[in-house]
């Protein structure tokens, strides 16, 4: 098992023949991700390296029996290539691109709203099962195959983490980088269900950052739904508090979505909050102990 | 991005909400010259983009133009809140019968616009939401449907009779502001109801989103008319993310959440930083020579702490540019680097042997740093 991707995964990159498409298509292939398909608007017939190309990813999903979509086009066509993906029928769109307006995605959020469609990102590494499948720009070297779930909003700071479990022996189930935009798909909560429900999870590191509420309101999540156990690390206790303009943005919230306040929650929570990477660490080397086999 | 007070009344205009007559001066005689058009009474405002400006003196209401000249001379010359002020507007005064409040931004969780109307306004419109949340209503906008004319009749439904009207009309201009110009918030506090039955906008915070401003040609085309610092312009020219701090130790990292954890580390390790300093994804050999003359640049650095874990970012890559940097700069002070993820032993190869006693190298983020702390405290 693993959560969202795994040797089932059929995958179709959206922008397969520009130069970051061709190069993780073939980085996430020759880890052993099942790549059956390439997209790009009138390159279809083409191969690369052996990966078929399609014009659409219609036509691409009814050839190869795609069932995910890895969207690494430009942020000016990128909202466009998730509905073309979702039209398709992909399960799960994960989609690298940064830089992507937050009117387009706010659209993308309503049309996906309750049709079945997982979307990982925007402006995300993606998403790894060790040892199974790699489905976006996670440096594959660090990771190991285990029982450690791993959510997270950062991208580097992913790696720093993954490197530490590694480092100490505990393997990974999957490791997901949600993406720090505003709008994005997938959230914490999700990612902390399906670690839940995953049998091959023993126990979760959820790494969060400053900014909007999604931490605090993973806490209570943790709370109130989780049986295994969970350790956080939230960075930026020492940002520079952000120059904010307007007031709608906290009355909202009503969160004042500093580092403090996450951590807070995350220890009203009976969250174990790790200070730095070498005690996120040390916690999940404690949770794997403790946690069921 | 933040527009100023008076580009996002610009914009408002341009879209048909109701304003109070107005002008732009830059200099005391214009403003002078504005009141005198306007009638000498006259409400001057310095344009700056930091809060607290009724109360901290940076709006003055004046009886003639006399003192609208000295009171924008004041300004001008004084600046706000540390800031230097280039610009006030100076705007007619209103009869205001009563004080609204309405805004239209994004709401992360719901991942949707939200549209606020409060019958209290003018004020600390947090203090209002913790304390009386009932004269706050809220409607979440699909971004597919747009702003209906039944939530409009809702979120004004609490307001005065005499404001509804005037209020309904301006929300969905307000939301045609946000489509257009890509804005995540639109907010105007206070929106007043005048005693002659009008319902204007007094006040005008606009953010448009960075991420829109490709698109945005005209919007982004404003950012000319921000005082920029050059040390930061030469940051934002080769795409670094650079904010500068009070401290002592000076940061270059990968990745927004590493450049912060870092920020932390050095924190812990009882320093303080420099810097925020963020490479981006992919760096080159010239973006982080460029990182280093930026941060450098900074008087007050006594140490430099570079944490790199290359995903995209290439370990070789980061040890050219440092040497690069310090033939471009000659550095005096040392530059402790860490190195790890995508081609990281290279990386440390080819600094080990350029054999520089200014660079450190350093294991781990947290031996790292460490060091910086140290060597920044003289004590390394």
């Amino acid at each position: 098992m693993a959560i969202l991707v795994d040797e089932r995964t059929r995958l179709m990159v959206q922008g397969i023949t520009g130069k970051e498409g061709s190069f993780h298509a073939l980085r996430n292939r020759a880890y052993g991700t099942n790549v059956v398909a390439g997209v790009t608007p009138g390159k279809g017939g083409q191969s690369i390296e052996g990966i078929p190309v399609f014009d659409t990813a219609a036509e691409a999903v009814q050839a190869t029996q795609a069932n995910a979509s890895l969207v690494l086009v430009p942020a000016r066509f990128a909202a466009e290539a998730i509905y073309e993906a979702a039209g398709a029928g992909a399960e799960l769109i994960v989609c690298i691109t940064e830089g992507i307006p937050v009117l387009d995605m706010a659209r993308v959020a309503s049309y996906l709203d309750g049709r079945g469609h997982v979307l990982i990102g925007p402006n995300c590494p993606g998403i790894i099962s060790p040892g199974k499948a790699n489905v976006g720009i996670i440096p594959t070297e660090i990771c190991m195959p285990g029982a450690a779930g791993l959510v997270s909003r950062s991208g580097t700071l992913t790696y720093q983490i993954v490197h530490e479990l590694t480092g100490r022996g505990i393997g990974q189930s999957t490791c997901v980088g949600m993406g720090g935009d505003p709008i994005h798909g997938l959230g914490f909560l999700e990612a902390l269900a399906g670690f839940e429900a995953d049998p091959e999870t023993r126990a979760v590191v959820l790494i969060g950052e400053i900014g909007g509420s999604d931490e605090e309101a993973a806490a209570q999540y943790i709370a109130e739904s989780m049986t295994k156990p969970v350790v956080a690390y939230v960075a930026g206790f020492s940002a520079p508090p952000g120059k904010r303009m307007g007031h709608a943005g906290a009355i909202i919230t009503g969160s004042s979505g500093t580092a403090q306040a996450k951590a807070k929650a995350f220890e009203a929570a009976g969250v174990r909050v790790g200070r730095n990477s070498v005690e996120v660490g040390d916690l999940m080397q404690d949770a794997m102990r403790g946690a069921k086999p | 991005m933040d527009l100023y007070e008076h580009q996002g009344k610009d914009l408002f205009a341009a879209h048909g909400i109701p304003l109070a007559e107005r002008g732009v001066a830059e200099t005391p005689s214009e403003a002078r010259a504005i009141a005198e058009r306007l009638g000498g009474k006259v409400a001057v405002k310095a344009q700056v983009q930091v809060g607290g400006r009724g109360k901290g003196g940076g709006v003055v209401l004046t009886r003639s133009t006399e003192e609208a000249e000295s009171a924008a001379a004041r300004i001008l010359g004084e600046g706000f809140g540390g800031t230097p002020v280039t610009r006030v507007l100076v705007e007619r005064l209103a009869d205001i019968a009563d004080q609204l409040y309405a805004a239209i931004t994004l709401d992360r969780t719901k991942k949707c616009y939200v549209a606020m109307v409060s019958a209290k306004g003018g004020i600390d419109i947090e203090e209002i939401a913790r304390e009386e949340p009932q004269a706050i209503r809220r409607s979440a906008i699909d971004p597919m449907l747009g702003m209906r004319g039944f939530q409009a009749r809702f979120l004004v439904g609490h307001l005065p009779g005499a404001a509804r009207e005037g209020t309904e009309k301006i929300l969905s201009k307000m939301y045609e502001v946000l489509t257009a110009a890509d804005a995540t918030l639109v907010e105007i506090n206070p929106l007043a109801l005048l005693v002659d039955g009008k319902v204007v906008a007094l006040d005008a915070k606009v953010t448009i989103d960075d991420n829109a401003l490709g698109r945005q040609a005209a919007l982004a085309g404003l950012r000319s008319s921000f005082p920029v610092d050059p040390t930061q312009a030469r940051a934002n020219e080769a795409g670094l993310q650079y904010v500068k701090l009070d401290g002592e130790v000076g940061i270059i990292g990968n990745g927004a959440g590493l450049v912060m954890s870092t920020l932390d580390a050095v924190s812990q390790a009882g320093g303080r930083s420099a810097n925020f300093l963020d490479l981006g994804g992919g760096a080159s050999a010239d973006s982080m020579a460029t990182s280093l003359e930026v941060v450098l640049s900074d008087p007050g650095v006594r140490a430099v702490l570079v944490n790199i874990f290359g995903g995209i970012t290439r370990g070789e890559l980061v040890a050219a540019g440092i040497l690069e940097a310090l033939r471009r700069v000659d550095p005096k002070v040392p530059i402790v680097v860490r190195l790890d993820g995508t081609n990281a032993a290279e990386g440390r190869r080819i600094l080990q042997e350029e054999g520089d006693r200014r660079i450190v190298p350093a294991a781990t983020m947290l031996e790292g740093a460490e060091r910086a702390v140290a060597l920044a405290s003289g004590a390394g």
